[in-house]
């Protein structure tokens, strides 16, 4: 248990800080296609019986910059190289799962996540993962802000976009595998994308956005492994249900404290006529 | 830096310029043999009806385009070899292209001015985002977020995060586009300031005839080709040159809405191409 709450705040962090630099650039679905890659990746991994999360890295890195490269070139609009990228790796998946007879528990584990399962040498590669893209992000985040307010303006300012982008799209593979021991394959884009858009509700600069996207992140990580935990459900849904639950409690919250300022408004008008 | 024996420093040579969109269907003229300096202090107002190139030209510029025909030189290097040169240049778009939900205050927006600069502390770096805020007029509004201020207001955000570099030269692409008359004046005071006081080279493209008359000392008038390059009071007393300037426009607004027409119905017709554009 411990070990699960230590990985999956760790986890959520740069899910929720990388997460924010996708939902701004409008790449929400970026994470989803990821893991699908991921899970052609993983697929190699269980059919020649190496580490799948290494196979699953390698593969994942080299789609991602394979589809900037190819977005660069050739044009081609955002959402369908996206699409290009998920069937790709779904497909590739799904063949060599079927010529190796099906699913196996392993399998499970990836698509849906195993968080309380989770070893020590799981824990500490996460830890470190997660460590290392964090002190990325917090040497690059100003470009990259820059970058997605304005890439344009970025590039005649004498940044090297194409680079930062590189490197940015070489993160976020390694965010969204990371992530894949937490909430698995099937639910990693809500965890890039809810607390953000939670965030952002909050109406706030940059900086308290992305840190209280990590906070409801992180809160909900937690408080779903526990619970999921104590009522023994499957803790990537769980997570994802309290992620949800939060966004839905600020849209709830944010809207009543609007009818009420509205009326209290329509009030004061009122007696002052 | 080129410096002309005797005369004042060229910061911007624009030498025979030319650049066509190709596709596989067609290939069309945008600009075509541009050619005028820029020299320090001078206030260079770009003046053409829609269509003509001026963006196109500023892309050159800027370096953002790189297979244009012709020589582009600014502060004497080639942009398109030599990036450090865009460091003393700061470019301000056209207003409509600012996303209006993005979360940064004003103060991390202008802070992106010196993103990837280094400063000696990061007190002195918020007392410089301060101050340009300051200058700009909006030091009320710094913890506002960019879409709570009005369309002028984020034109002068802009302007800030220009002015935090401490650039040379600056290149306004139709700032105030859609922006009311009220604002536009404050705007236009706010460009002869900088230009006046704080020397900076200006390069405006604007449609506004009235505003570049008062403001600029230079003018280059294009359609595609160079119409006209010199002293603006050349430009602006000259009835016969200002008659064909304005035919031409005319023309070239009554091409492009046609073009703009006929591509609703036609895939295939590109609504940047003016197919008559003598002046």
């Amino acid at each position: 248990m411990q070990h699960a709450l230590i990985t999956g705040a760790a986890i959520s962090v740069i899910c929720s800080i990388v997460g924010l630099f996708l939902v701004l650039r409008r790449h929400s679905l970026f994470g989803d296609a990821m893991s699908h890659v991921a899970f052609g990746g993983i697929a190699i991994g269980l059919f020649t019986n190496v580490y799948p999360i290494w196979t699953a890295f390698i593969v994942s890195v080299l789609a991602a910059i394979g589809i900037t490269k190819l977005r660069e070139s050739t044009k081609i609009p955002a959402d369908s190289a996206v699409a290009v990228l998920l069937s790709a790796g779904l497909a590739t998946g799904v063949v060599l799962i079927s010529l190796s007879n099906g699913f196996t528990l392993d399998l499970y584990s990836f698509l849906f996540g195993s968080i309380l399962l989770i070893s020590i040498q799981d824990m500490v590669v996460s830890v470190v993962l997660s460590a290392a893209v964090l002190i990325v992000m917090s040497a690059i985040y100003r470009k990259l802000m820059y970058i997605t307010f304005d890439e344009e303006q970025a590039k005649v300012s004498g940044l090297d976009v194409g680079k930062l982008n590189y490197i940015f799209i070489v993160l976020a593979s390694i965010t969204v595998i990371t992530s894949i021991r937490l909430v698995g394959v099937l639910l990693i884009s809500s965890l890039i994308v809810i607390p953000n858009i939670t965030a952002m509700m909050f109406g706030k600069g940059f900086r308290k956005t992305a840190v209280i996207s990590a906070l409801v992140a992180v809160f909900s990580v937690l408080s779903g492994i526990m619970i999921s935990y104590i009522l023994n459900l499957a803790p990537g849904g769980t997570i994802v249900i309290v992620s949800i639950g939060t966004f839905l409690t600020t849209v709830i919250t944010k809207y009543s404290i609007g009818v009420v300022k509205g009326k209290t408004g329509k009030v004061v008008f009122s007696m002052m006529d | 830096m080129q410096i002309e024996e005797g005369s004042t420093p060229i910061i911007a040579d624009v030498k025979n310029v030319s650049y066509s969109y190709n596709n596989s269907f067609s290939s069309s003229i945008i600009l075509d043999n541009i050619s005028f300096t820029v020299k320090e202090g001078d206030l260079l107002g770009i003046i053409g009806p829609n269509g003509a190139g001026k963006t196109t030209l500023f892309q050159c510029m800027l370096g953002l385009l790189k297979d244009y025909r012709g020589e582009i030189t600014i502060f004497g290097e080639d942009v398109r070899k030599i990036k450090s040169v865009l460091k003393k240049i700061a470019y301000i778009q056209q207003k409509n292209l600012i996303d209006q939900s993005f979360p940064a205050t004003i103060n991390e927006i202008v802070s992106f001015g010196i993103t990837g600069k280094k400063e000696s502390s990061k007190e002195k770096e918020k007392d410089k985002i301060l101050s340009v805020i300051e200058t700009v007029g909006l030091y009320e509004y710094r913890n506002k977020r960019i879409g709570q201020l009005s369309g002028g207001q984020q034109q002068r955000v802009l302007i800030a995060k220009a002015l935090i570099a401490d650039p040379k030269l600056l290149i306004l692409d139709e700032p105030t586009t859609g922006i009311d008359q009220n604002t536009q004046d404050k705007f236009y005071a706010l460009i002869r300031k900088l230009n006046h006081e704080n020397n900076i080279t200006i390069v405006w493209a604007s449609h506004d005839l009235d505003a570049v008359g008062k403001l600029a000392n230079k003018v280059a008038c294009i359609n595609k080709s160079m119409f006209f390059h010199g002293n603006a009071y050349e430009f602006f007393e000259n009835e016969k040159l200002l008659k064909a300037y304005s035919e031409s426009a005319m023309q070239a607004h009554m091409h492009l809405h046609l073009n703009k027409h006929a591509s609703n119905n036609n895939d295939d017709t590109n609504p940047h191409i003016i197919k008559e554009n003598k002046l």
